[in-house]
């Protein structure tokens, strides 16, 4: 038998936030994809799932100088510091892992006993509690998505980057007698469902995928980077104060200064 | 004064002591045999397939092995469990004299109807089995997890846990937990043990050897 040793990759993101119209294909494409579960009355965003959540940012000027802007925010995927990302480090039951082979931080699910000390230790709020056994209104079950299994109450879950499209696109790849896969045979729904293509996903490390170009753009940055998180999807905007609300910044504190 | 005592003691002590160790002993045989025989017969349902498919028959009359009925799809996934499409090519009319046949032609596919075949390795749904993984990718052969299926006449009884409701082969035959044969059981423990001696895709951070997002979904 062979040994299976893929080349170690990092998949990531680049959203580009001067596109992002907020329309909010990307969150519905999500939860579709992946059986996110919902309820009837979901005004108590305390308790409702959104793998992937469009927030809105406001520069809090008055007209005529007021701005806004639509910001997407998956799950990180940090890296922190040699895959140790913060939910990774407290996690008690090994069930949220970082993969050296693809950079992407995993979430069991029959693993998973609901203590939820990762999501006190999420600085990005990506982590989700199941208050409750999903309920799905008739005949929906038959829509769910095979490739992901569903949730139960008493757990939480989170974006995956839509591994079971890594999974599949490397069972076509084995199928053929390949080892790697190309950057368009796995992408993200969130990535596919964008009319404004503000969302750009592939292999940071790679050369020959578009956001391993896109990341080194001087107007890229990533959230709360000072946590040391590291985290795997970035941000372009060429509006400064967009920047600066990626980040804590004293009011004072000089514009082009960052760590 | 301390000798009466100690005879009254003895007494006592082999009169209702014997008594003791046999109620023990008695009671531990019955609670072994209610855990490791009456358990596992309670636990566990029997349902026999709607047709008993003959393996070695079919075997001797394809070309491709398992393959030619249990194929890959263009796409990487696995077929599974043959549809009523692969049989009917030769099963349009009976061909044999056996009664199983003459119950699926009659049954099945002059109806139209897809065989509802219960499944042995049926896994849950948070598991993410590729079987293109391991036999392209990593070259196994079928028996290594299914045994020797394919040279069986008839098809085994399937057991199902009426607890959990998964097949009686992820646990495996023997309620002890042992197995001889790799084929024996498909636990994760089983599919780990081998992962981890063949160091596949040993990179997870919290553990070191084999990440979750291998095998789960």
């Amino acid at each position: 038998m062979n040994k299976q040793h893929n080349k170690a990759k990092k998949f990531g993101m680049v959203i580009d936030l001067d596109k992002c119209t907020g329309c909010g294909a990307c969150m519905v494409a999500c939860m579709a994809e992946n059986n996110v579960p919902f309820k009837a009355d979901e005004t108590n965003k305390l308790d409702s799932i959104t793998w992937l959540r469009v927030y809105k940012l406001t520069n809090g000027k008055s007209f005529p100088n007021a701005d806004f802007c639509y910001l997407p925010r998956p799950c990180m995927h940090c890296e922190g510091s040699h895959g140790h990302s913060p939910c990774v480090s407290v996690c008690p039951a090994t069930a949220t892992d970082y993969s050296h082979e693809t950079g992407i931080v995993s979430q069991i699910y029959t693993r998973c006993f609901g203590c939820r000390y990762c999501m006190a230790a999420c600085p990005y709020h990506a982590r989700y509690f199941n208050w409750w056994d999903p309920v799905w209104p008739e005949g929906m079950e038959k829509y769910l998505n095979p490739n992901v299994s569903v949730r139960m109450r008493g757990i939480v879950e989170k974006c995956s980057f839509c591994y079971h499209r890594y999974q599949l696109a490397m069972e076509k790849a084995y199928y053929e007698g390949r080892r790697e896969i190309e950057e368009q045979e796995y992408q993200t729904a969130c990535t596919q469902a964008c009319p404004a293509g503000a969302i750009v996903f592939g292999d940071l490390d790679n050369p020959e995928h578009a956001v391993h170009e896109l990341k080194k753009n001087p107007n890229a940055f990533r959230l709360l980077e000072r946590l040391g998180t590291n985290p795997k999807v970035y941000y372009i905007s060429s509006r400064e104060w967009v920047r600066q609300a990626g980040d804590n910044y004293l009011r004072q504190e000089g514009k082009s200064e960052k760590n | 004064m301390s000798k009466p005592v100690d005879h009254k003691k003895e007494v006592l002590g082999d009169g209702s002591g014997g008594f003791a160790i046999l109620f023990f002993l008695l009671g531990l045989v019955a609670s072994l045999i209610v855990g490791w025989v009456v358990y596992p017969k309670l636990l566990y349902s029997q349902k026999n397939q709607p047709v008993d498919f003959n393996h070695a028959l079919h075997i001797d009359l394809v070309d491709e092995g398992c393959e030619s009925c249990h194929f890959f799809r263009e796409d990487g996934t696995y077929s599974g469990v043959p549809k009523l499409a692969q049989c009917i090519g030769c099963h349009e009319e009976v061909q044999g004299e056996t009664k199983d046949e003459a119950i699926f032609v009659e049954q099945y596919v002059k109806q139209g109807r897809e065989v509802p075949w219960l499944i042995y390795a049926k896994q849950p749904d948070c598991v993410f089995f590729s079987h293109v993984a391991h036999v392209k990718a990593g070259g196994m052969d079928c028996v290594t997890c299914h045994g020797h299926i394919g040279e069986s006449a008839s098809l085994k009884v399937y057991e199902e846990n009426r607890i959990t409701g998964y097949s009686r082969d992820i646990w495996g035959k023997n309620i002890s937990g042992l197995k001889t044969n790799t084929w024996d059981r498909m636990k994760m423990d089983d599919c780990s043990e081998c992962h981890e001696e063949k160091g596949v895709n040993a990179t997870s951070v919290q553990t070191g050897k084999g990440a979750c997002f291998v095998c789960h979904k």
